[in-house]
């Protein structure tokens, strides 16, 4: 990838903290319950899950499924050590209070819960990343539906709290900036993203797109290609850890049962719709796919009516039929996705002759 | 001890026979296509939700071929429509779509349903009680491993001694040269996804007669396991898809028996990464060089 401009660098930090201040007024003006601050909110998890994806799935090019369950370590691990002391009572009813008697500031949880999913991720790893491409895919799903058995086991209920939901820890309304709640979910993702979009552009990055593009060829430039799928691997699995917590943090309440495969299959839903290969593209569809599914499709899931005329099909689950229906359109049709391999900072402007292109 | 382990150990069989007729269609596809069908265990839930509709308005005797119909028309669909236009694609891409259209089949069925529950018909026989040496169970047990082992016996044959057969032994050894060679590949495709279709319609009338409730995300599980059957085995075999189901069946059933019911399925997936640790192309797949 060409280094980015310096005029480049500051205008996308400008638009990146317009929108900001953006999302701040919205909810200032709004109010923090309605549609578009909860999409705002939910948007930001996700794009940061499906760009720690896009890492692993779109520039290393290992196809992982195992998603759902890094989330769920980051999500389980930020929830066990910020329940407050003397809530554990209330939420280990079933476990004499858990055996966890401390919590942890909340930024620390936040990151321990990547570092702890990473570890795993590390772990896993070593097995794992030997195997190629659909057995990889199988082999992360399998090692998720573990990780999801393992956590409800009751053994562990004294940490895990077994099967039972793990809630009353810090949500994003105990993280207010400026009054705000919107603001906390995203400058966490917004870090996180600048993060993995770092180390894209580093050596390491490089070395991650010789082995999505040719395995063989980038052994033979001297590559070390265990090392650095291991690497991606555990890079994506921190964030992915970070972005649990942040879900957790989004939802109130975890439970393990909800981190099913389904839910990798989202986030990879979102990295194909934005294009493999594509940080910008990743963090536009999982906000598209987030608004879509909560908030714009909505209508679909009610009668309507055009002046006397009822619109056939329409009733309670038609708005995912359609949605999905869209989402086989563009992995059929425009399998590139919105963005296809480039990013958003870098597209041409019109008016400009071919000269950026040339010199890739 | 045997008087507590037997009925585990018939549920385990009975299962495993089940699963065994998913796993054939996952096994077929991947043997030739080299994709993992994510959507097929979404075709055999579709299976479940025809009978529970049709039952409501034709005899059982009309509504069972219906069904199976019906299913294999789906597959059928399900081929043309998603994964015939990526036929060039990167595999990366056809298993991407294979989610995709894992994912509509759900959101379809959920939409059709209400997203409720449905009562699975009783079928006749298959549903009376039997006595089994000191256990008691239904009929279905008892008949699964035997159908099952008659079924893939028959197609077995069919691969081995028909033309299309052959054709399908020609298209998975070598995609290309077998296109070269005259054989028409969509039809060769679109037959495996015919027969993958109507064993997972049989699979789920009997593995429905044992849970008696079709929900839109049942045949999630089931679907997994199978494909985990299907590489246990050595993906691409027949008898092998049949074997790693009876063993993935029976082991979880007695894991179930041992007291460690919430590690059942997990058992599964422990069992996958070991083989494709240790074993990589399964109990009897046949080894690939690689190709720089």
């Amino acid at each position: 990838m060409k280094k980015m401009s310096a005029t480049r660098l500051i205008v996308s930090l400008a638009v990146v903290a317009l929108l900001y201040a953006a999302a701040w007024w919205a909810e200032t003006a709004l109010g923090t319950n309605s549609m578009l601050i909860t999409v705002l909110k939910k948007g930001a998890v996700y794009a940061l899950i499906a760009v720690s994806m896009n890492l692993l799935n779109g520039f290393t090019g290992l196809f992982s499924l195992g998603q759902a369950g890094f989330m769920l370590v980051g999500a389980y691990v930020y929830a066990v050590f910020t329940i407050p002391l003397k809530r554990h009572a209330a939420v280990y009813q079933y476990y004499n209070g858990g055996i966890i008697q401390f919590e942890l500031p909340l930024l620390v949880a936040l990151i321990l819960a990547g570092v702890v999913a990473a570890l795993l991720a590390a772990l896993v790893g070593l097995p794992v990343l030997r195997l190629k491409s659909d057995y990889l895919a199988i082999a992360t799903l399998g090692f998720a539906e573990i990780i999801r058995a393992v956590v409800q086991w009751d053994s562990l209920g004294p940490i895990t709290n077994g099967s039972n939901l793990l809630k009353t820890y810090p949500t994003f309304a105990s993280t207010k900036i400026l009054g705000t709640t919107v603001l906390f979910p995203m400058i966490v993702a917004g870090v996180c993203i600048g993060l993995i979009l770092l180390i894209i552009n580093s050596t390491y990055g490089r070395a991650f797109k010789a082995i999505r593009d040719d395995e063989v060829a980038a052994e033979a430039m001297g590559i070390n290609l265990f090392k650095h799928k291991e690497l991606a691997f555990v890079i994506s699995c921190f964030f992915a850890g970070i972005g649990g917590a942040l879900l957790a943090m989004f939802q109130g309440t975890v439970q393990a049962n909800s981190f099913k495969s389904a839910m990798t299959y989202d986030i990879l839903l979102m990295v194909v719709i934005g294009g493999m290969g594509s940080i910008s593209g990743s963090v536009i569809a999982s906000y598209l796919y987030i608004a879509c599914s909560e908030w714009w499709l909505r209508f679909l899931d009610n009668e309507q009516f055009i002046g006397s005329f009822q619109v056939p099909l329409l009733r309670s689950g038609f708005r995912m039929v359609a949605f999905s229906a869209v989402i086989m359109v563009v992995v059929l049709f425009f399998r590139r996705g919105i963005m296809g391999d480039r990013e958003l900072w870098n597209l041409r402007l019109p008016g400009r002759k071919k000269a950026g292109r040339a010199k890739q | 001890m045997f008087d507590r382990i037997l009925p585990y150990l018939l549920a385990g069989i009975s299962v495993g026979g089940q699963y065994a007729l998913i796993s054939v269609g996952y096994t077929m596809v991947y043997g030739i296509l080299r994709l993992i069908n994510f959507a097929h265990g979404d075709i055999f839930t579709a299976a479940g939700f025809f009978m529970v509709y049709i039952t409501a308005s034709m005899p059982m005797t009309v509504s069972v071929p219906v069904v199976i119909a019906l299913t294999v028309a789906l597959g059928f669909l399900l081929e043309r429509v998603a994964y015939k236009p990526l036929r060039s694609a990167p595999r990366m891409s056809v298993m991407i779509s294979a989610i995709g259209a894992s994912y509509l089949l759900q959101n379809l069925m959920w939409y059709v349903t209400g997203g409720l529950a449905k009562q699975y018909p009783v079928l006749p026989w298959l549903s009376d009680n039997v006595q089994v040496f000191t256990a008691s169970t239904k009929v279905v047990t008892i008949v699964t491993p035997i159908l099952t082992i008659g079924l893939v016996v028959a197609l077995v044959m069919l691969i081995k001694h028909t033309k299309i057969g052959m054709a399908m032994r020609a298209v998975s050894h070598d995609f290309e040269t077998s296109q070269l060679m005259g054989i028409r590949i969509n039809s060769v495709i679109s037959m495996t996804f015919v027969i993958g279709s109507g064993l997972a319609a049989v699979g789920s009338m009997l593995y429905f007669t044992n849970y008696s409730t079709v929900t839109p995300t049942v045949g999630a599980m089931p679907g997994l396991k199978a494909f985990v059957a299907a590489v246990f085995g050595g993906i691409g075999s027949i008898p092998g898809a049949v074997i790693g189901a009876a063993v993935i069946g029976i082991c979880e059933n007695l894991i179930k028996a041992a007291g460690y019911t919430a590690f059942s399925d997990a058992f599964t997936f422990a069992l996958l990464i070991i083989v494709l640790l240790f074993r990589p192309t399964g109990l009897f797949g046949e080894k690939t060089a690689e190709k720089v």
